[in-house]
């Protein structure tokens, strides 16, 4: 489980990332870009699987609002 | 120097050219292109933009702003007042929501909260509208000197009415003497106004110190938090706020949207502006606009969940800006109390140089000498010369306005690019050469005739 958690959590990383390199404006793709990589830092070392479930769910959240842009 | 097109704007924008389906620069097949594409050639019209340095004017809508009003620009265009069928049912209950957004970022109840068009629409109901509710008793208002300008305008149209006004001065760093205002109310106050935040010089009032005085002494209290709802904590309770006005655009929301915070226990209450409908309560007939509702909730939840996060990001970008011009140019002086303020309102005088000359000199960068309401005259700052700023450093000052999507490489660039400007302009100027020579400019009389 924690496996392939790991996995999804770096697959969901990377895919909000690539999304927000899409942003045509500077101002936004730069923000979009740091607010992602500081949003997966700051809970790098989160252990409760409820709290990782929930921050799974913000990001797919997130990840398809992105996408709408 | 390049030119600014060549320098930084461009280096910035160069990574948008790395999108999936590239096709050149030239760009001849437009019409052909995929969505993304076709987005970029529309930004690409405006490559040659100033960078945003404005961010008290104005600050660009949040993308998950624009995300969650869309819906309510197309789709769901009931009205929200409207309460016999589906399509005022699903408006009204995306309004509610967004009434609890704006409650729960300022701890205040739904309830309380009053759409407005604005906050300056807000300031006026609620300076003019308790006033004239209490006017048979009470009939004294107390303000400060460097309140923003609807607020003040607000008061003059109630001193015509037979109000008397007072208008405090502030100290040197341009916070209330509490003592002083404490001395000033009377018997027969019925408000006092203050703004959280300066919108010029961005020092933060002790709003928790003025609720108390004002609760202790029973005068209403409203503040003008337009600066300073989300990105300082604010809480109603905490504070004693009777009254608050909130803006949608100076948090990364829609324009054209603000809300009225009208305290219910002990009630304040106010003569309505606008009479119709009796939408809002009464106070504020008129169909409230959903999408601009719903943007404005969605910018206030956002700013509770981002407020930590931009607070840190905002006063690392300020100090960075603060001290590459102050270690590189001397005679810098920085308005406003250092300690109680927002760090994103940052407000130099570059002494001996001309503040408009500057704003020229700059001109790749969007900056202003102050409120955007008088950017239009010459005249230097009301603000400035209430905190005591001689006549000459009002002149040269600037406000540099950081926010949510500034980056460090905008602020390297606007604190290299004005250093270099402010040495080029001393150079030129015959005053920087005297006193480069010793000469104390206090001393000359100017005028000869």
């Amino acid at each position: 489980m924690a496996a392939s958690s790991r996995t999804q959590v770096i697959s969901l990383y990377r895919m909000m990332l690539m999304e927000s390199k899409k942003f045509p404006s500077y101002n936004y793709r730069t923000y979009a870009l740091r607010r992602v990589r500081d949003a997966f830092r700051a809970n790098r070392t989160e252990k409760d699987p409820k709290t990782v479930e929930r921050l799974m769910v913000e990001g797919r959240q997130t990840l398809a609002l992105i996408q709408r842009q | 120097m390049l030119s600014p097109c060549r320098t930084v704007t461009s280096l910035l924008l160069r990574p948008a050219s790395r999108l999936p389906l590239r096709l050149g620069s030239d760009g001849r097949a437009a019409s052909s292109l995929p969505k993304e594409m076709i987005k970029k050639y529309e930004l690409e019209k405006d490559e040659c933009r100033p960078l945003y340095m404005d961010f008290q004017a104005t600050t660009p809508m949040d993308p998950r702003v624009l995300d969650a009003m869309l819906p309510f620009q197309v789709n769901y265009y009931g009205n929200p007042h409207s309460k016999t069928h589906a399509y005022g049912w699903e408006s009204e209950s995306a309004m509610e929501t967004a009434r609890k957004q704006v409650a729960d970022l300022i701890g205040a109840d739904p309830r309380e909260i009053i759409f407005t068009s604005g906050a300056t629409e807000s300031n006026n109901m609620a300076i003019k509208g308790v006033a004239r509710f209490y006017k048979t008793k009470k009939r004294h208002v107390i303000t400060t000197q460097t309140e923003h300008k609807c607020v003040l305008d607000s008061c003059r149209v109630l001193e015509s009415e037979g109000f008397s006004i007072t208008y405090l001065p502030v100290m040197p760093n341009g916070l209330l003497d509490l003592e002083l205002l404490e001395a000033s109310i009377r018997p027969d106050t019925s408000l006092l106004s203050v703004m959280t935040i300066n919108n010029e010089i961005g020092v933060e009032q002790p709003i928790k110190e003025i609720g108390q005085i004002c609760r202790s002494k029973g005068v209403f209290f409203h503040t003008d938090a337009a600066q300073a709802v989300g990105k300082i904590p604010v809480n109603v309770t905490d504070s004693k706020i009777d009254l608050m006005s909130i803006s949608g655009h100076k948090l990364y929301g829609p324009k054209g949207v603000g809300a009225l915070y009208v305290r219910r226990r002990p009630r304040v209450r106010l003569e309505p502006l606008q009479n119709g409908g009796g939408q809002e309560r009464g106070l504020r007939s008129g169909t409230v606009p959903t999408p601009l509702a719903v943007g404005l909730g969605a910018a206030c939840s956002i700013a509770q969940y981002e407020l930590e996060y931009d607070h840190r990001r905002v006063s690392m970008l300020a100090n960075r800006l603060v001290q590459k011009i102050m270690s590189e140019l001397p005679d810098v002086i920085m308005n406003g109390d250092a300690e109680r303020r927002y760090p994103g309102c940052v407000n130099l005088s570059f002494a001996y140089v001309e503040g408009e000359s500057l704003l020229m000199a700059l001109k790749d960068v969007a900056l202003s000498s102050g409120s955007a309401c008088t950017s239009a005259s010459l005249e230097p700052s009301y603000v400035l010369r209430a905190i005591g700023t001689d006549e000459d450093l009002a002149h040269s000052s600037i406000r540099f306005g950081i926010g949510r999507f500034t980056t460090e490489e905008e602020v390297d660039y606007t604190a290299e690019k004005c250093i270099h400007q402010v040495n080029r302009l001393r150079e030129m100027s015959p005053l920087w050469e005297m006193v480069q020579e010793g000469i104390d400019l206090k001393s000359i009389k100017w005028t000869q005739h």
